[in-house]
């Protein structure tokens, strides 16, 4: 049953403020959720303001301006910092993106900066994925075949079957799709979500694979595939502008055109 | 550190609504209001079938300002759940997946939703029987 409030222990208070100096005069507000495992409080939301002239373009070299010189307790992962590793994926201004790639200029106001929604906070931004990355392992998202493979080279794909994969290899399981998806906040134990179909069909559709009607079998679930509703949170939200929804009805055509 | 000590991250409280989820819900919410008011149509009948004294309170019932907010609100969730509907059955054949697209789809609806609506009243107001 879906649980729209938070647990006690997850209810977000009030937390410090850290004021920039005052001689900057272009000054902007960050408002970051933060979680100490340590101390066995709340979670907090703390705001810093920064000096805009003295920062780089991005919100995460603002959190990374905040760690160097402010507060060297803030956790976050990062690793590319140029939208390809997918490590800095959390919530920003109300919607999921990569911190790296969302320009803070583009934010009205206060920046307001969350973990990845509905997920269990490991500490401040850092969101424990083990469940997200359990599901991805369960679709098997390797090449499986019976028919054995030549000697002298690759198992060839026409340039029409490649192009199939467009728009569905490029996922860097970012997790941000799955994560703005209310049916996977409510159904996350037993709904695949967004990211982890998607990954399932770039396997289906893949010409050399030789599964695919038991990767379709592994889907046909009221809860693991079905819990899709098409809300499309999913792809107004992809910080690499795929269509996850789209994999989806994808997927569902096949299971209906196969059973007739 | 525990795992289940750890707290879960804020959802509904911090996403932003947006056309997809609002539209989304709004279905989903017309479908429930659209079992309650199958009861109302059933009562009706029923009102019909049990004589004229019962039909004419029936009548008294749903002419009342009350019913009449009711009613209307009643129209508004069918006309929303069809045309949304029609919207889901496109994505069901696989189109209309773009977000353009998808906006440009829920804002038809809306507003088609809202057109039928007021169509279908001012017929009634001005067909027989009806209230103006």
């Amino acid at each position: 049953m879906a649980e729209f409030t938070l647990p006690a222990n997850s209810k977000v208070r009030k937390g410090k403020t850290f004021d920039a100096t005052a001689d900057s005069a272009n000054k902007k507000r960050f408002v970051i959720y933060r979680y100490d495992p340590d101390s066995g409080a709340n979670p907090r939301l703390d705001t810093y303001e920064l000096d805009m002239d003295r920062c780089g373009p991005m919100v995460l070299d603002a959190l990374i301006k905040i760690k160097n010189e402010v507060d060297a307790s803030l956790t976050f992962r990062r690793s590319c910092r140029e939208g390809i590793c997918g490590s800095c994926a959390m919530n920003i201004d109300g919607t999921n993106t990569l911190a790296c790639i969302k320009a803070i200029e583009d934010i009205p106001g206060e920046v307001k900066v969350y973990p990845l929604p509905h997920l269990p906070v490991v500490k401040d931004l850092v969101s424990d994925l083990a469940n997200f990355f359990a599901q991805y392992a369960s679709v098997e998202p390797w090449l499986k075949t019976e028919t054995p493979a030549s000697r002298d080279r690759e198992r060839l794909q026409s340039k029409e079957e490649r192009t199939k994969l467009d728009g569905l290899y490029e996922c860097i399981l970012c997790a941000c799709c799955s994560t703005g998806c209310p049916s996977y906040w409510w159904n996350s134990d037993r709904y695949l979500g967004p990211a982890t179909l998607l990954q399932a069909y770039r396997w289906i559709a893949d010409s050399r694979d030789e599964h695919t009607g038991e990767r379709l079998d592994n889907l046909e679930d009221p809860f693991r595939l079905y819990r899709c509703h098409t809300i499309m949170n999913c792809t107004n939200t992809c910080p690499k502008g795929l269509n996850p929804a789209k994999a989806i009805a994808e997927i569902k055509k096949l299971l209906i055109t196969r059973a007739t | 550190m525990a795992q289940d000590k750890r707290p879960l991250a804020p959802h509904l409280q911090v996403y932003r609504w947006q056309l997809t989820s609002v539209l989304s819900i709004t279905h989903r919410a017309t479908g429930m209001l659209l079992t309650l008011g199958t009861i109302l149509l059933a009562y009706w009948l029923l009102a019909i079938a049990a004589g004229p004294g019962a039909f004419a309170s029936a009548q008294a019932l749903l002419g009342s300002w009350v019913g009449q907010v009711v009613l209307f609100l009643w129209t508004l969730a069918l006309y929303y759940h069809l045309c949304n509907g029609i919207r889901h059955l496109f994505w069901d054949a696989g189109y209309g997946f773009e977000i353009k697209t998808v906006y440009a789809s829920g804002m038809a609806v809306v507003l088609a939703t809202g057109v039928l609506t007021v169509v279908t009243w001012v017929m009634a107001m001005n067909g027989p029987g009806g209230g103006a």
